[in-house]
């Protein structure tokens, strides 16, 4: 398949617009992830983050421009088993409850459809709750967990389908800090496997080593498209090294104090 | 057991153990979804069927289904476009079946609408042979779905947006839980009766989750709770001159109210437990010391 080789990218969004009600939400942005890299969406409350990654899987309509999804137009697109999406996480539980099991199951629905699961499926399900370090938690109720374990349990159900493409809104939101550093490592194992990552964050924190690339947004445009912006706050503190992992071995941190 | 000796005594039971199995199954998606009421608008609307079926000289059984498979799809698709005015245009609905309803049955001939008492509250007595084959094929469809697609069904149910995600058929699934909630209905309402179907959706699993963790257990202990109260009910009207459905939602309050009971108790060892075998929660160490590395040199 020569296709494959070409530097197409997994997602595209092409001069973007969609509204909520009367209000412009996206005012025509560009936004791509290529094969394997790690993009970070950036911006204020209300800048069209959210929308912009449920656009990216069809779940907001656009009112002009176009979404790829490993070069099919998104209307045509079927192969969902390739994306794994992770909402923005909800604090209402919900009226039944359900297990940790179950809901990191229902993540394996974009292999197995509406036949049962088999083994093969019960081991990928098995996997996603190591992953995230849950997997003693199998048997809970999700309503019993903290909101860094449900978010938690949000990123296995997406890594059950086995995605080439993750799309995350905002997994650091509400996280403690333990949660976050497991999260940064499952992202850091993906993306060491090839899969191709684009998430909403508040800030780059814990994954900024991870990030390749970040886009800004403000209004519901692009301001910003390429490396991570420098940090501020805690993070422009002298001393603080960003050891990027893509780096070669042995290279010289790139470090960011005033005295370094 | 000399009430099994009487015939429409054994086609009541038949009915009430698929009653049983049947509403709390259905329930369980309903009420997971946050749409207990649907049963009752169901119901509603149901009662223009039943009426239809009298008016046509038809079976009030498949009228009834026909009427409320309609109904619950308008109610699926006014749910799925999420207006503001959804539930003023629900509302129509229900009052609307209601009103049908009383007015059709006046309108048939010899019809009154003392005709629909036994199909409002339940009766042991009306459960026709014929009633009987359609509450079998209506229940083994209600099975098939509420069981063979709960994993799909489940996920629909517990975040739209994400199934939607997964490639499943979310407008289908939806609208085949609509269908499935209004097959449900006018297989309960011989036995339990249309105003009352509602609560054998809801009560049975409501009791359920107070004891149980998982979506799949619940579902079950609903199914069970479903059916010894409504075969229990249907008993004790044998005995005590009443409708059954009335017989039946008591007994399941009564079931809910045993089960919250016990589970209060037991929610409290489990999170003593939990503690015990946890960190210790009257002490809170002093977090380890900040390493070097955190500090800033100047």
């Amino acid at each position: 398949m020569p296709a494959a080789d070409e530097p197409q990218p997994v997602l595209a969004l092409s001069g973007a617009r969609a509204t909520l009600g009367s209000r412009p939400v996206l005012r025509g942005i560009d936004l791509a992830v290529a094969r394997g890299e790690v993009v970070a969406l950036l911006g204020a409350n209300g800048s069209g983050k959210s929308t912009a990654v449920r656009a990216a899987v069809g779940q907001v309509p656009l009112t002009d421009g176009s979404v790829e999804l490993f070069g099919t137009p998104l209307r045509r697109y079927r192969d969902w088993a390739r994306v794994g999406y992770v909402p923005q996480r909800t604090t209402a539980a919900s009226g039944v409850p359900a297990t940790v099991r179950e809901v990191v199951s229902a993540g394996r629905l974009s292999r197995t459809r509406l036949r049962l699961p088999g083994k093969a499926d019960r081991r990928a399900v098995d996997r996603a709750l190591e992953l995230v370090g849950m997997a003693d938690r199998a048997g809970d109720s999700v309503n019993a967990l903290s909101g860094g374990q449900h978010q938690r349990v949000l990123i296995a159900r997406a890594l059950a389908g086995e995605p080439e493409l993750l799309i995350m809104d905002e997994p650091m939101a509400g996280v403690d800090l333990a949660s976050q550093e497991v999260l940064a490592g499952t992202l850091r194992e993906q993306v060491a496997a090839g899969t191709s990552v684009l998430l909403v964050l508040h800030e780059l924190g814990p994954l900024e080593p991870l990030i390749d690339r970040a886009v800004v947004l403000r209004d519901g445009c692009v301001t910003h498209d390429g490396p991570p912006p420098e940090a501020v706050g805690q993070h422009a503190l002298p001393g603080h090294d960003h050891v990027h992992p893509h780096a070669p071995e042995g290279a010289e941190p790139i470090r960011t104090g005033l005295l370094t | 057991m000399e009430i099994l000796d009487y015939a429409f005594m054994q086609r009541a039971l038949i009915a009430a153990l698929l009653v049983g199995v049947t509403a709390p199954a259905i329930g369980t998606y309903l009420v997971q979804r946050r749409q207990a009421i649907m049963g009752d608008g169901i119901g509603h609307v149901a009662m223009t069927g039943v009426a239809l079926g009298f008016l046509m000289n038809a079976s009030p059984v498949w009228m009834a289904t026909l009427v409320a498979v309609v109904g619950s799809v308008g109610m699926e698709l006014i749910r799925s476009r999420g207006k503001t005015s959804g539930d003023i245009a629900l509302a129509m609905l229900f009052y609307g079946g209601m009103a049908g309803g009383v007015m059709i049955i006046n309108l048939a001939p010899n019809g009154s609408t003392a005709n629909l008492t036994s199909y409002l509250f339940g009766s042991i007595t009306t459960v026709a042979p014929e009633d009987v084959t359609a509450i079998c094929v209506l229940a083994a469809f209600v099975i098939a779905i509420t069981v063979g697609l709960r994993r799909q069904l489940f996920a629909v149910c517990q975040d739209e947006e994400f199934a939607r995600v997964t490639g499943l058929p979310v407008r289908l699934l939806n609208l085949l839980i609509a269908v499935t909630a209004a097959v449900t209905v006018t297989v309960a309402m011989r036995i339990v009766g249309l105003l009352l179907v509602s609560a054998m959706m809801v009560i049975p699993v409501a009791a359920a989750q107070r004891v149980t963790r998982g979506f799949a257990a619940t579902l079950g202990l609903a199914m069970a709770i479903g059916v010894a109260v409504s075969v229990a009910g249907t008993v004790t009207t044998y005995y005590v001159d009443a409708p059954s459905g009335a017989a039946i939602v008591l007994l399941s309050i009564g079931v809910f109210l045993v089960l919250a009971a016990v589970a209060t108790p037991l929610a409290r060892r489990r999170a003593r437990d939990a503690a015990a075998s946890g960190p210790d929660p009257d002490s809170c160490p002093l977090p380890p010391a900040r390493s070097t590395a955190d500090d800033v040199r100047v």
